[in-house]
């Protein structure tokens, strides 16, 4: 007989296996583990999970290898890829092969419990979604947009510069953005760098990273002033950065096509 | 041997010598032949005519023993051969060789021949042509005969004797022969003088040809033989003596300057491989921490919450929770290191991340019993920086402090100040192109450890380069040919030789030509282009006026740095504490100033003290 549980860590550190556990019983959600790929595929056979949090560097088989195998058997728990070895390129490549969140380690309570909550309400969507196929319960980005995962996407001006915004599915996964944190004109964004931090009304706090690099020439003060906003219109008025992109040629394979959905 | 130069140099001059001496010996001798035998010939043609002279009394009065006794008495003389007098017939009737006597001499011999080759006897002939050179026997030496015919004249046919009929024009012939074997000798003499002579010359040509290039090819080709070895064995440091001014010397100093670049290189590939491992450790020990930071992470954090009701126990434990995310911060730091990122900038109070960094070195301070002291300046307002950043620079050079630190009454102080500086001679220029855009900007040639500005240029016929200083308003510039004041300049491109001299403004210093370079987004910079002043112009940097600075003044009472060391403490890998430092220390602190647009300076007084200044932009 099949056990369900909420989520399926799999990692080979133990002490990480032990810290969401601790954290996801004061939550209360339930929890398996596995202490490599092949172990957790075997369990994701016989059991059902409503998450999966995944390390990348592992023994025999990495966490991208894990993202390809689940989506080559048509599994469609969503995944959490975490790593001590957070480049940005890993957070780019685990975006995009499916992750619906990213977390580098070393993580705090606050920040894990924020990603999780994130990813069970991601599998909650899914889970509604199958059932009511008619109902549109997120709005997915405009064609010619191209987007890192679900953490952001960007579009193209004529002029040469380009839009940051975060897509709507990571909003309705927040659902009440309370306060935005952005970075300044001038900075510079690198892509899978944290651009800007989401406070929610729930007290977590979510990160978002960014799709392109390049430098911030302008920051929409309209979702400064009224944060709700991007909420109410994501890709148009919601957009958060105006950016002079310095490598997009080379980023956009990164990016998933936003036709595509 | 034979494939030295010197050798085939020598073999070459030598032949050519032979040559040209040879030639010249040739016809010396020949034309001092020609003028001792003419000598002869007109001492020959005067006897001759001497001669003819006395015997003409004689022969007219028909007194036949008197004349034969002239002719004996004169061919006694060692250098005539023999006097003849031959008749019409060509029968000898009077010779100083009594034998000849009555010999009827054919018309081929030598002393007939002359007249007689033709059909038509010659009755008058030139001096030139009564002369002959011949040998009477093969094996005898040469003589020279000369021939003197006797003319017919009234006193003959009116003679008693009436032995000549008056119609007859040559009476008879006298012929005098020469002996020529003292003027041979002399041609002999001279010709082996002129062997001697041109023997000597080749001799001690070669030998001057020899030690000279001995002296100028030999030696520094060998010593650039040597040096070459040198280097092929990995021995950079060798380098050669310079000694001459001439193009081998100067071969010397570029080899000297080329083993410079190339130890420099070697130099640059050694670190970049030693960064590049030190990356990839950097980035296994960040993953290697990580793990284990994140179960301190997690369960600190988790206690925070779980302890709500207990103060004491959240302080505690929000301490562990700060220094994780501290120790989080510089693990990223570490990682960002590896892939060289971008300071994360936010408002900062200095005085905060000093004192955060001297709570870090209480414990050092304490066992070697250094003082620390703070002279904080008052209303020091909040600066643009990475706090992290900056706290490690801090942390770094009290750390240096420490270590140089070795007396009793070691003391370490730290200053902050609020400053006005004029742009000149801080605003670094961190790019700059041509007209098209070119990159002027040189990695290789550093001033101060800033890359300089590369121009070629053009003065009075002789091109060479001129690295600007990078610092605007600073002129340590470096030139790369001398310039004089009156040089006519053409600076320009290296890359596309586009000229970046200003057509239209002059220097309002000296009325010279000025150069305007391109600065991308910031206008452009303006110089004196002869250099003879140092009026310098940028007026992007100048509009802003003085800009305000925050400094930081960190000085011990340490052992001080040597003076030869003072260029060298901000180079990579740079260090004086052997296997305890991995000399990244201060070029990483150099770097994170100058990603802050800030600069880093130092005074250091061995066995005095050594005071860092730090000066950071407050915007």
């Amino acid at each position: 007989m099949s056990n369900v549980f909420d989520i399926l860590v799999v990692d080979d550190e133990q002490v990480i296996i032990d810290s969401v556990v601790k954290i996801a019983k004061l939550e209360e959600v339930t929890i398996d583990s596995a202490l490599n790929v092949p172990a957790a595929l075997e369990k994701l056979e016989t059991n059902k999970y409503n998450l999966i949090f995944s390390d990348i560097m592992m023994p025999e088989m990495d966490g991208f290898q894990f993202l390809q195998e689940i989506s080559a058997r048509k599994i469609t728990t969503p995944v959490i890829i975490t790593t001590g070895y957070s480049t940005l390129d890993n957070t780019v490549k685990a975006l995009y092969y499916g992750a619906v969140g990213f977390i580098p380690k070393p993580f705090s309570f606050d920040e894990l419990s924020s990603i999780i909550k994130r990813g069970l309400r991601y599998s909650g969507l899914l889970k509604k979604m199958e059932e009511d196929s008619s109902t549109l319960f997120f709005i997915p980005c405009p064609p010619k947009y191209r987007r890192l995962g679900f953490s952001s996407w960007m579009s193209e001006n004529f002029d040469s510069t380009a839009l940051i915004g975060t897509t709507d599915i990571l909003l309705k996964l927040i659902e009440s953005v309370d306060k935005l944190e952005l970075m300044n004109v001038d900075d510079n964004l690198k892509q899978g760098n944290e651009c800007a931090k989401i406070y929610a009304e729930d007290g977590l706090v979510h990160t978002m990273y960014s799709s392109i690099s390049g430098r911030i020439i302008e920051v929409n003060e309209k979702i400064l002033t009224n944060p709700k906003l991007i909420e109410k219109d994501p890709y148009f008025e919601g957009w958060i950065y105006r950016v002079l992109p310095s490598d997009l040629e080379n980023e956009k394979s990164q990016l998933i096509s936003c036709s595509s959905d | 041997m034979f494939q030295k130069i010197a050798f085939k140099l020598i073999l070459v001059v030598s032949i050519t010598s032979i040559l040209i001496i040879g030639i010249y010996s040739y016809f010396n001798i020949k034309s001092q032949s020609e003028v001792l035998l003419s000598e002869v010939e007109r001492h020959a043609n005067q006897l001759s005519e001497t001669v003819k002279n006395s015997t003409r009394y004689d022969m007219l009065l028909n007194q036949r023993e008197r004349i034969q006794e002239i002719v004996n008495t004169i061919g006694k003389d060692k250098a005539i051969s023999s006097v003849r007098i031959m008749n019409k017939e060509g029968i000898i009737i009077y010779s100083s060789n009594e034998n000849d006597i009555g010999e009827l001499l054919d018309k081929n011999a030598e002393s007939c021949y002359v007249c007689h080759a033709k059909d038509q006897p010659i009755e008058r002939l030139e001096i030139k042509e009564r002369t002959r050179i011949f040998k009477p026997f093969p094996d005898s030496a040469r003589v020279m005969g000369i021939i003197n015919p006797i003319y017919n004249e009234k006193s003959c046919w009116e003679s008693e004797c009436h032995a000549h009929p008056e119609d007859a024009t040559v009476l008879g012939v006298l012929d005098v022969t020469f002996q020529l074997d003292k003027v041979d000798a002399q041609i002999e003499e001279n010709k082996l003088r002129e062997f001697l002579f041109a023997l000597i010359s080749i001799t001690s040509i070669a030998l001057v040809i020899g030690f000279f290039v001995k002296r100028w090819l030999d030696k520094p080709i060998k010593n650039l033989l040597r040096a070459t070895d040198e280097i092929a064995i990995g021995n950079f440091n060798y380098t050669i003596e310079k000694t001459r001014n001439d193009e081998l010397g100067k071969l010397s100093q570029a080899f000297n300057k080329m083993t410079k670049k190339l130890e420099d290189m070697k130099q640059q590939i050694f670190q970049s491989d030693k960064m590049a491992s030190l990356g990839q450790l950097a980035a296994g020990v960040a993953h290697e921490i990580n793990n284990p930071l994140t179960g301190v992470l997690t369960y600190s954090s988790f206690l925070l919450k779980r302890t709500k009701d207990n103060p004491e126990m959240q302080e505690d434990l929000n301490v562990i929770v700060r220094e994780t995310m501290r120790s989080r911060e510089i693990i990223k730091g570490l990682l960002d290191f590896a892939r060289q990122s971008v300071p994360k900038k936010n408002k900062t109070d200095i005085h905060e991340v000093i004192d955060r960094a001297n709570k870090v070195v209480t414990n050092q301070l304490k066992i070697k019993q250094i003082k620390l002291t703070t002279n904080y300046g008052e209303k020091i307002p909040q600066i643009v920086a990475d706090a992290n950043q900056i706290q490690q620079v801090i942390l770094n050079l009290l750390l240096n402090a420490i270590d140089a630190i070795e007396r009793k009454d070691g003391q370490i102080n730290i200053t902050t100040s609020e400053i006005n500086l004029s742009p000149k001679g801080i605003t670094h220029i961190k790019e700059a192109v041509c007209n098209k855009n070119h990159n002027l900007l040189d990695a290789d040639h550093k001033l101060e450890g800033n890359p300089s500005i590369r121009l070629k240029v053009k003065a009075n016929g002789t091109e060479g380069f001129i690295n600007l200083d990078p610092i605007y308003g600073r002129h340590k510039h470096y030139f790369g040919l001398s310039l004089n004041k009156k040089s006519t300049i053409d600076l320009k491109c290296p890359q596309c030789n586009i000229s970046l001299i200003d057509k239209v403004k002059t220097c309002p210093e000296c009325g010279g030509p000025i150069y305007r370079i391109p600065i991308p987004k910031m206008g452009f910079l303006e110089g004196c282009a002869t250099f003879t002043d140092d009026w310098q112009s940028w007026e992007a940097v100048d509009r802003g006026g003085d800009k305000r600075f925050v400094e930081i003044k960190i000085s011990d009472n340490g052992c001080g740095i040597p003076p030869e060391n003072m260029n060298k403490i901000f180079d990579p890998f740079f260090s004086t504490k052997g296997q305890k430092g991995n000399g990244l220390g201060l070029s990483v602190i150099w770097g994170i100033i100058d990603n802050h647009d800030g600069t880093i300076t130092l005074k250091s007084e061995l066995n005095a003290g050594t005071t860092f200044i730090i000066r950071l932009p407050e915007q």
